[in-house]
């Protein structure tokens, strides 16, 4: 690192990459691999550029697949980051306020994610600046994709200035000053709540898709992205916790515990009362829900999927709830692990194939992901895994120094 | 490397027309979007000019905010780009709607009988894509007490008509409050004063939500790039109507643009050996498919949903 007198930005981020090109044999490999998916995601890549999505799994009738699915769900582990801002601001929790800048970094890393599978889903991205105003035009406030693309860039913005800010100073050896930063980290509140609620009605205001034409589905997605997020940032703290010397208080991993445990029961008690309405009384409106729980015209590629998400979900959430190892680790982690894949899996592909099927015509087809999308999506994830461990590991780093 | 480019080819009978600010505008957003992907289109191949063209292609605005003049220029550059790539004649229009008139359509359930005439028809006028078999019309074959396509049956492969079946035609609908357009995050698809829902081919990014957002199923997007015999391929095109779409793009049924705003029927109509198909303008009190709203039991799909279909079934 460069010596306190001639510390500046330029430094701060040349630092910042060093920091990060630097490490034992074991991270080396972590990142080799990495870069190994990342190539692989653009090797595939390269074949829906040169011969359209066509290479995809999605035609006419399931127009949007694997991509769509995930962004969807990493928004709300991007949104999640809130539930480790609002303890360490509203409640001025401590122990929380050690933890926020590892959340901050989680989110930035997700809406990373977010806005790649976006690009990768577009048919043209060579117009993609079509969307920005000025030189394109932007369909605002009509369309709630132009909508999306604002209240996520807004959230990628706050959730990195405000920590890049604290990190700088910290950096330079000088306190942040929270009167400054302060009001951006309760817009940042707001926003987290806003990029959630402003995905779910790109699907809630379709009527053309009764599955998802359903005022249940904002808040269900609030109350799964806030049980499937702080379940991830469980497990890199615990990551953190065993691996690095910045220690985290027992106290965190109890409250998220418990976060998590309330947000999961209010998604079931949501998920009950939808599959109470498709099934006590099957309408048109229903099929769509037919054709996922129990399948449709001899469709039945989902069935086996959301079942399994049910499952995973309900054992993880009993296990959360009951807490049956009294706090112990290798009972809560495993569980928090299971909840995010089941999570993963319903409002995925779970929420959106379902809603294409059976299309208005009637019409119903089975979705199975390509080789090409399950690349590329690997691909991405590792960037996102790429990045948020960038971002984490810098940030302890200059924390441990300025503590110190 | 790309000012000099611009320079050496100063003479191309295009140029006078591209101002400097656009042409600064371009070089900015355009090198940062070939560094990000890492090709200029067609680069290596082209010649000067050709790349010129590409160029000027890629920065251009959305068709309606083109003056008379750019809608001409854009028009040129594309028929020429046709001759380049695929080596076809083509003759690209961009008429615009009519004085007082707002398209409409009415279908007669008795009478169709399934023979997919409108089908065929549809797909050689609008130079549909043959290897994925994109339709704009889809046929339902239905069961007597049914009204609604999705209880029948899309894909009858058998001699009709089937006794005590009938048959329903399906297509864009050209909604007058129609969802589509309202979801559309960059303006690439619009109603037009005649009433007819329009793509910009060139200005949709592919994000597909109006695909999603449509109650009729009556948008189909281009997965590959279509595939036409170069012997098939209707030459007289418009701008938003049949010409070659690029890959990547959303297209549906234009009421056949290229052929209504001359004053001709739609292929499908043209096409229907049963008379099922009734097509005219809706602000004329003396037209067919006046005489039909006023005369006959007209009714329409999903009108709970209140998108104001511009498209009537009746029955006889």
């Amino acid at each position: 690192m460069a010596a306190g007198s001639e510390k500046n930005l330029k430094t701060f981020i040349v630092d910042v990459v060093r920091c990060n090109l630097r490490g034992g044999l074991a991270y080396g490999l972590f990142c080799l691999v990495l870069l190994g998916c990342m190539g692989l995601g653009i090797y595939a890549y390269s074949f829906q550029a040169r011969f359209g999505l066509s290479v995809t799994g999605m035609n006419d009738i399931v127009s949007w697949g694997f991509y769509i699915s995930n962004f969807t769900f990493l928004v709300g582990v991007a949104a999640a980051a809130v539930m480790l801002i609002l303890p360490a601001y509203v409640f001025q929790d401590e122990n929380f306020h050690r933890v926020v800048i590892i959340g901050e970094g989680v989110a930035v890393g997700a809406l990373v994610m977010c806005l790649t599978f976006i690009a990768v889903d577009l048919g043209g991205p060579l117009q993609a600046w079509h969307l920005i105003p000025g030189i394109g035009i932007f369909n605002f406030p009509s369309s709630i994709l132009a909508w999306d693309v604002l209240v996520l860039n807004g959230y990628l913005l706050l959730n990195g200035l405000v920590p890049a800010y604290i990190l700088y100073c910290h950096y330079r050896g000088r306190e942040a000053k929270e009167k400054f930063y302060r009001p951006f980290v309760f817009l940042s509140i707001f926003w987290a709540f806003s990029i959630h609620m402003v995905t779910a009605f790109l699907y809630q205001g379709l009527p053309a898709r009764p599955f998802w034409n359903n005022p249940l589905l904002g808040p269900r997605f609030l109350a799964s992205a806030f049980a499937a997020g702080p379940a991830v940032i469980t497990l890199i703290l615990a990551v953190i916790d065993n691996f690095t010397r910045y220690a985290i208080d027992r106290s965190v991993f109890n409250k998220l515990r418990l976060i998590i445990v309330v947000s999961a029961l209010i998604n079931l008690l949501m998920l009950f009362s939808e599959i109470f309405k498709e099934f006590y009384f099957p309408t048109h409106h229903s099929s769509s829900a037919v054709y996922l729980f129990f399948g449709m015209d001899g469709h039945d590629a989902l069935v086996p999927w959301i079942w399994t998400s049910i499952g995973l979900n309900l054992l993880a959430t009993i296990v959360l709830a009951l807490n049956p190892g009294k706090n112990n680790p290798r009972v809560l982690l495993p569980a928090c692990a299971v909840l995010f894949v089941a999570i993963w899996m319903e409002k995925g592909i779970g929420l959106i194939v379902p809603g294409f099927l059976p299309s208005p015509l009637g019409e119903v087809v089975d979705y199975l992901p390509s080789w090409v999308e399950l690349s590329v999506t690997l691909g991405i994830f590792a960037l996102g895994v790429t990045v948020i461990s960038w971002l984490i590991r810098a940030a302890l780093i200059i924390e441990e120094q300025y503590h110190r | 490397m790309s000012a000099n480019d611009q320079g050496q080819s100063g003479q191309h009978p295009l140029d006078d027309k591209t101002s400097r600010r656009a042409f600064l505008k371009g070089v900015a957003a355009g090198s940062a979007a070939f560094m990000a992907l890492g090709c200029v289109p067609g680069a290596a191949s082209a010649a000067g000019g050709e790349l010129r063209l590409r160029w000027q292609e890629f920065f251009k605005k959305n068709y309606r905010l083109m003056t008379e003049e750019e809608r001409r220029e854009t028009v040129a550059r594309l028929e020429k780009l046709a001759a380049v790539d695929d080596g076809l004649q083509v003759r690209i229009g961009c008429e615009p709607p009519l004085p007082r008139v707002l398209f409409g359509y009415a279908f007669n359930v008795t009478r169709c009988e399934g023979f997919m005439e409108c089908v065929t028809a549809c797909i050689k006028e609008n130079n549909l894509d043959r290897r994925s078999h994109t339709q704009y019309i889809r046929i339902f074959e239905m069961e007597p007490g049914h009204l609604d396509p999705s209880a029948g049956d899309g894909r009858f492969f058998h001699e009709v008509p089937v006794e005590n079946k009938f048959y329903m035609g399906t297509q864009c609908f050209h909604c007058e409050n129609a969802p589509c357009t309202k979801a559309c995050p960059t303006r690439a698809t619009w109603k037009e004063p005649d009433g007819i829902v329009v793509v910009d081919y060139d200005w949709c990014i592919g994000c597909r939500y109006c695909q999603a957002a449509c109650p009729y199923f009556g948008r189909r997007f281009n997965w590959a790039k279509p595939e036409v015999p170069q012997e098939e391929v209707t030459a007289q095109q418009h701008y938003l109507g049949n010409r070659l779409r690029p890959k990547g793009k959303m297209e549906k049924c234009t009421f056949c643009i290229q052929r209504t705003r001359k004053g001709r029927l739609p292929a499908c109509v043209e096409a229907c050996p049963t008379g099922a198909r009734v097509f005219g303008n809706l602000l004329d009190p003396d037209s067919e498919i006046r005489y039909v709203l006023t005369h006959k039991k007209v009714y329409r799909l999903k009108e709970e949903l209140g998108t104001e279909p511009k498209f009537w079934y009746f029955i006889d």
